[in-house]
């Protein structure tokens, strides 16, 4: 709607070239580079076209919230400050993608779930802000260790949540994740997760697009809601009907609001696929036995099935992208040859099985697990034993390793 | 392709988003009609087909053609005013063509007045109480189209178009998208085309009935 010329080939005042984004991410030329997940997350940012950034520490996102703050020194971020808590971050985010700006934050843990009330907020005002969420321990006794339990409860926020394998998943998908999240029919947050510190903590080789390349910038005048001005305050909406009324069209309209975030998310579907090149990713599904991993259990899966191979049993793998929109119908075809599902996870309660039991039929075929939790790492092994038990394989006890 | 249609209500208690129920938007140069996807050469001939056979076809021109914040608002607005002039021109003195406009989504207490407004959070009054059997959205935020569309689909028999900047609306029966000021001549003159070939209703029961 927004009568704009395109700024494709132009420069920014850093001299990079706003570019095509289908060509930068797929065309351009790549250069390897050995970073850890904090730095990645960083170059990520640099070509992003962000606007704001706001920061507070928690580990393990502490290192990459520092490290964009070195973006804006260098004058590639519009404005950068820390707020006073993860609530007031996530409520100044909002107040920012309300303004027009295209925004970024981070948090981890125990910040995440500091924030939560501001999720479901960002969702139905249809921001499109984007998070990075390190996962890690957020109960009792404290940790600082990674567990994606806090992605169960990001769930069922509204916002669309996808978890990243590796820092390359990382660094594609923040580029990625605006040109979904930023589509007029979609216009939701997006929690892009990794698990903390095997992700952001550890180096890799990650292949970058040229630093001179840049996303778009955002443009808000294709929101599906008004942009915020003094005339129309987000607040207004809150006024009268929902709040103060109590009738049946107030329900209908909060009613209605409510399912049409979720439609949204389902309208996210088709552009997650067309960015990632599928929701799923899938390896000799016609296996009897398919390992369905999301983060980094699906590497540890990966591994595991090498050394099953080894033992002459066949196993097939399904890595889940994204998490909302839920991959339902590509998972139950992926497993429909399936004898046995096992889903290795890094949290106590096994929220992925339960989604996955949910989704395909005779969902006995599911195994749970093996989970680890608590900053646990999941030795290939260990899935490796537990489907030799389920076999009915011989194997030997892992207990003993370490001290 | 999903079963569920995208019909003229009364729906349910709480109709579901279409989206929800499988219903996907058209791809550039396609519309929809109740959900199904089509050409847009289909949806101007269904569209301008509703209309002429409306008792009273109404258009809800919303604030992003209403306000002449830029050189493209104001020639959609033109042609929508044109659309609207054709749509009297081509009806019988039985129909009543109106034009309401919706140039701001902000909640009225303690009421709307219906006979001048569409307040997306009460759009059921405003088909009420008018007897509208068919209307259009055209320029409305896509957020608030659709909350609009299923309250209107929930609680009234009425035909809802919508007409939309981006990449259109599931929960209308019929949608076209990428509105530009061309797609707007385009109905008007297929309205024009159609004149005298489509009867318009003879029930009373359709449009505000619930």
């Amino acid at each position: 709607m927004a009568e704009t010329k395109s700024v494709i080939g132009t420069q920014n005042k850093k001299g990079q070239t706003y570019t095509d984004t289908w060509k930068m991410m797929n065309e351009a030329p790549r250069t390897p580079s050995f970073f850890t997940g904090s730095e990645v997350i960083k170059e990520a940012l640099r070509r992003a076209s962000c606007d704001v950034m706001i920061a507070y520490p928690i580990t393990p996102q502490s290192e990459a919230a520092a490290l964009i703050g070195e973006l804006f020194a260098e004058g590639y971020i519009g404005d950068y400050f820390r707020g006073e808590s993860e609530f007031a971050v996530m409520s100044q985010c909002a107040g920012s993608a309300f303004g027009g700006a295209r925004v970024f934050t981070t948090t981890a843990g125990p910040g995440t779930m500091r924030a939560m009330e501001n999720f479901p907020m960002w969702a139905g005002s249809r921001l499109p802000i984007q998070m990075i969420v390190t996962c890690r321990g957020i109960n009792s006794p404290l940790s600082i260790q990674p567990d994606t339990l806090e992605i169960a409860y990001l769930l069922n926020t509204g916002m669309l949540v996808w978890h990243a394998e590796t820092a390359q998943d990382f660094f594609d998908w923040i580029l990625k994740g605006y040109m979904v999240s930023e589509e007029p029919d979609v216009h939701l947050p997006l929690a892009l997760c990794c698990d903390g510190f095997f992700v952001t903590h550890t180096k890799d080789v990650v292949n970058l697009t040229p630093a001179n390349m840049c996303l778009p910038p955002y443009d808000p005048y294709r929101s599906p809601v008004p942009c915020m001005d003094m005339e129309c305050p987000p607040v207004r909406m809150m006024r009268d009907p929902f709040v103060m009324k109590s009738n049946y069209i107030s329900y209908a309209t909060h009613a209605s609001w409510q399912q049409e975030i979720w439609a949204a998310v389902e309208r996210s579907r088709k552009h997650s696929i067309h960015w990632l090149n599928g929701l799923i990713d899938t390896e000799n599904t016609d296996a009897d036995v398919v390992i369905v991993a999301s983060g980094t259990a699906v590497s540890q899966g990966r591994e595991a099935i090498r050394l099953l191979e080894d033992e002459g049993v066949r196993c097939g793998l399904v890595k889940v992208k994204t998490l909302r929109p839920w991959p339902e119908e590509e998972i139950r075809e992926a497993t429909k040859n399936a004898k046995h599902i096992f889903v290795p996870e890094f949290n106590v309660t096994g929220w992925l099985a339960k989604e996955i039991r949910a989704t395909i039929p005779n969902p006995h075929r599911v195994h749970a697990g093996p989970h680890v939790c608590g900053g646990m790492t999941m030795p290939p092994e260990i899935i490796v034993s537990e489907i030799k038990t389920a076999l009915g394989m011989k194997t030997f006890s892992l207990a003993g390793r370490g001290s | 392709m999903s079963d569920y249609r995208v019909l003229p209500g009364p729906e349910h208690f709480l109709p579901p988003a279409a989206a929800s129920m499988g219903i996907r938007l058209p791809n550039p140069g396609e519309a929809h009609i109740n959900g199904v996807i089509t050409s847009e050469e289909q949806a101007y001939e269904e569209a301008a087909r509703q209309f002429l056979m409306a008792k009273v076809p109404t258009i809800f021109p919303g604030p992003l053609v209403l306000w002449a914040w830029n050189e493209k608002a104001a020639k959609k607005a033109t042609a929508i005013r044109h659309l609207f002039n054709t749509l009297k021109e081509c009806v019988q003195p039985t129909q009543k063509p109106m034009l309401i406009p919706m140039p701001d989504y902000r909640p009225k207490y303690p009421k709307i007045n219906p006979e001048v407004e569409i307040n997306p959070n009460h759009p059921n009054l405003t088909i009420w109480h008018n007897k509208i059997d068919c209307c259009i959205f055209i320029g409305v935020h896509c957020h608030q189209a659709n909350l609009s569309l299923k309250i209107i689909r929930g609680g009234t028999s009425c035909y809802t178009i919508a007409m939309c900047a981006q990449a259109g609306h599931e929960d209308a029966m019929l949608s076209f998208r990428d509105a530009s000021v061309d797609k707007i001549m385009r109905l008007a003159d297929t309205v024009k085309r159609l004149k005298g070939t489509v009867q318009p209703r003879s029930s009373t029961k359709n449009g505000a009935s619930n």
